[in-house]
Parts: structure tokens; sequence; C-alpha cells
């Protein structure tokens, strides 16, 4: 297997933009990335791009090839990937396959979502497509209301608080605020927080993440071509992408996310490395409780430590281990299907030492984990700068 | 009659396009012994560990509410 670098990354600002259309942003987020890499659409081998519900919420299907073209790559393999809420990342994690195996030199990976351009509960009902529509949906359930019953349970195992939660949506918030692309750049107080306008109980507004339009790119090329591309490449150390059930009542304990669990355990083991060498990490906080749950699955903290954890700083920007320094999920924005590879831009700008008055002081070594649905899909990439 | 236990539940404010009209309504995943099923609430308020008797099924969705301890 071979080793993968990434050598461009593009994103374009996350937000609600009425006057731009899907293929606009993601072609944006596509030509940042290839300037970043000094490289030429021609070039490209391949294109791999995440999207959750494009056909859904703007009605338009074929999308890898339609964006592709925009960008001036055509004649090559160009692919749409849904995972849900993990679509670019996996996305990111099959073009890594093919780089590895030696397939391509030379690929671009997408993702993008315009989702604004939906009233709530009709964004809601197209987010529930992630989940089982046959059963928890039909019976009322919403992504918020899944989260907020792993919520429910969490607290009533393991004595997790309100308070808990809230600690990850101020700290989100403050650093998302100073975060030129994130889109809602604004810091809010415990107190805002815990008073927020009730969504799924416990869960209030400031619990979820937002509904956002914005698209991410990446160029990942074979590491002994990087210094082509990059004065700085940013090596993968260790990638896996898993699953599991998609439909929550079919899972013995929903207060873990057994596919965070077992992703984070092949990567780590790829990499040589273990939760410990973890210094900061870009994690899925759809909602505040996922962030709690990823301290624990990946392995910051055991099982029904990851209130505390959140409440104790250790997370914050100049804290021992920053999470979601970009704002997260929460703050920066979660257009469902550029998440994964945004993710990936934003460890990879924090490695190369670009990240400004969000740089983490520690940045060798950092991870990024994107989930799909309520955890039926995990994408977990550790990055460093060294090889 | 059939019995269970609340697992966890939750109650909805922001509901889907199709619920709408019903919230606030409240959601619960029913521990049957056998199965889990995440059912629709009627009456009573439940929390984590309450018994719930199965009340109905419409269009497919199970309907419980709080049973006896």
């Amino acid at each position: 297997m071979r080793r993968v670098a990434v050598v461009g990354v593009g994103k374009t600002a996350f937000g609600a933009f009425p006057d731009r259309d899907l293929r606009s942003l993601a072609v944006e987020a596509g030509q940042k990335a290839l300037r970043d890499a000094n490289l030429r659409p021609a070039a490209v081998e391949a294109f791999y791009l995440g999207n959750f519900a494009g056909p859904s919420f703007i009605g338009q299907n074929h999308l890898a090839p339609y964006v592709g073209a925009g960008l001036g790559i055509s004649g090559v393999p160009a692919t749409r990937f849904e995972a849900a809420c993990a679509s670019s990342g996996a996305a990111f994690f099959h073009a890594w396959s093919a780089v590895a195996a030696g397939i391509y030199d030379v690929v671009l990976v997408g993702g993008v979502e315009k989702m604004t351009s939906q009233p709530t509960p009709r964004v809601a009902e197209i987010l529930a497509g992630a989940g089982d529509m046959s059963g928890e949906m039909r019976a009322g359930a919403t992504f918020p209301a899944l989260f907020a019953m792993i919520a429910r349970r969490h607290m009533y195992q393991y004595g997790t608080k309100r308070e808990q939660l809230a600690a990850v949506a101020v700290k989100n918030h403050a650093n998302g605020a100073k975060n030129p692309l994130a889109h809602m750049r604004k810091v809010i107080t415990i107190e805002q927080a815990l008073a927020g306008k009730p969504v799924a109980e416990p869960l209030t507004v400031y619990d979820c993440s937002l509904v956002s339009d914005g698209a991410a790119a990446v160029v990942l090329v074979a590491a002994d071509r990087a210094a082509e591309f990059s004065s700085k490449p940013v090596h993968v150390l260790g990638i896996s992408q898993t699953s599991d059930c998609v439909a929550m009542d079919e899972k013995e304990d929903i207060t873990t996310l057994r596919a965070v669990r077992s992703s984070a355990e092949k990567a780590y083991r790829m990499a040589g490395v273990s939760a410990a060498d973890i210094q900061f990490a870009e994690v899925h906080d759809c909602f505040t409780i996922a962030e709690i749950l990823s301290y624990e699955d990946l392995g910051f903290v055991r099982k029904g430590e990851g209130g505390p954890y959140a409440q104790s700083g250790a997370t914050c920007l100049r804290g021992e281990r920053p999470v979601n320094a970009s704002g997260g999920l929460k703050s920066k924005g979660h257009p469902v299907g550029a998440t994964g590879v945004a993710q990936i831009c934003d460890v990879a700008v924090q490695i190369r030492g670009e990240a400004g008055d969000l740089q983490v002081k520690r940045n060798e070594i950092g991870l990024a984990q994107n989930l799909g649905g309520s955890g039926a899909t995990s994408v977990v990439t550790i990055l460093g700068a060294g090889k | 009659m059939t019995t269970g236990t609340v697992y966890t539940e939750t109650v909805v404010w922001s509901p889907p396009e199709m619920y709408v009209n019903d919230a606030p309504y409240q959601i619960a995943i029913v521990d049957l012994g056998d199965r889990r099923v995440t059912a629709r609430i009627l009456g009573e308020r439940v929390a984590i560990g309450d018994p719930v008797e199965f009340v109905e099924e419409r269009n497919g969705v199970e309907y419980y509410g709080k049973g006896k301890e």
C-alpha cells in the first residue's frame, strides 16, 4: 500500500446563500483546492464527490460529472458518494483507497450541500432519510430527536448534565466566532445555551448544528509525488471507514457509537499511534451530545466521562487537546455532504500552521471524525506533517 | 396485552413535514424484552424505566401509553 498526501485544500464560506447554487459552490471549492496544489484540471485522474441529498434538496442527480465539467475535469471517472452526513468522508476514504492501491496518482475529492432553499420541516424530512424511514422516522423521530434520545440515555446511565452539553456549544461558538468562513460567528453564554428554544428535549437550538450551504475540496496524491504540488504536504497516517445498523432501536447500547470506536481503533493501528497521541481533532458535533460521545468513542476519555471532559476546558482552543478549533458543525456550519472534506481541510490547515487566530499550539498530529446518521457510518482520518 | 419499559424518550418540538400539526409529541424507544420499537406515546408523559402498554397501531406506527407499576 502506498503512502498518500493531501497537497491542496479549498473551502467556500458556510452559510445561507440564496444567490448561490450547488454547482457554483462545489466549483469554487474545487478551484481553490486545485490552485492550492498548483494543479491543472486536466491532470486530475479521478473526481470523487460527497453529497447527501442533492436530488431531494435541489432536484439534481448525476452530480459528480455535473460539478466536474464545471471544473474542467472530464474524460475521467467522476462519481458521487452518499453516506448521509459522512458522504464526503466516504468519498475521501474511497479516493484514498484508490491512490494507496496505486490506481491513480492524483485525484480531487469534493463535498457539497445546498440546504437552505427548503423550509425547516422539509429539511427535517429530507435529513430523516438518513435514518430508518419505515421505523423510527415513521413514528415521528427527526435527527435532533434521535440524538435527544441518546442524550437522555447518556444522562441516565452516566449522570451527564445539561450544563455539560451546553459547554460544548459555548466552546464551539467561541471558536467559530473567530473563523471568517463560519456560518454563525457569534459568541454565546452557558445561560443562553440552556435557555434556548426546545427542539427535541433535552436538546435546544443551541445543541443543534446549523442548516447550511457550502462546499469543500482536497487534492490527494501519491506521497512520493507530493513535492511536485506542495512545499507542505499533509500525510494520511491512518484512515478507516466502518458501519453499524441504521435503525437506532436495533442497537444494544445507544450511548456508544460502535462504528466510531471501530474506525478509530483501525485508524490508530494503521498510523501506529494511540488516542493519547492525538494533539487536536475536528469531530462530528452534529449535536452537542455527539461531541461528548466522540470524546469517549475516540478513546480520549473512558465511557461516561465525556460530559466532565467537556466542562474541564481540555478541548478549548488553548486546552490540552483542542477539539473543533474551526467552530465545528455547531458554529462553522453543517452543509452535510461537505462536512467530511471540510474537516480534512481544517485539520490540514492546522498542520500547515496556517490557521491564523485559530491555530492550535501542538499541531503535528490531528484527527478528523465524520459521522453518518445516528452512527451507521463513521470515517476516522489521522493526518500528520511527517511520513 | 403487550407491555414494555421505556429505554429512552424525547418530546419533539420541531417536527418533520408529515407531523407538523402534532408537535409537541413524545416518542420513546420501548424495550419489549425480545426487541425494541420506536413508538409514539399517548397521554401522560413517560420517563426512562417507566412501564408502558400497547394501545394501538395506526399507519404502521405503534402507540403506547403509561402502564401500571
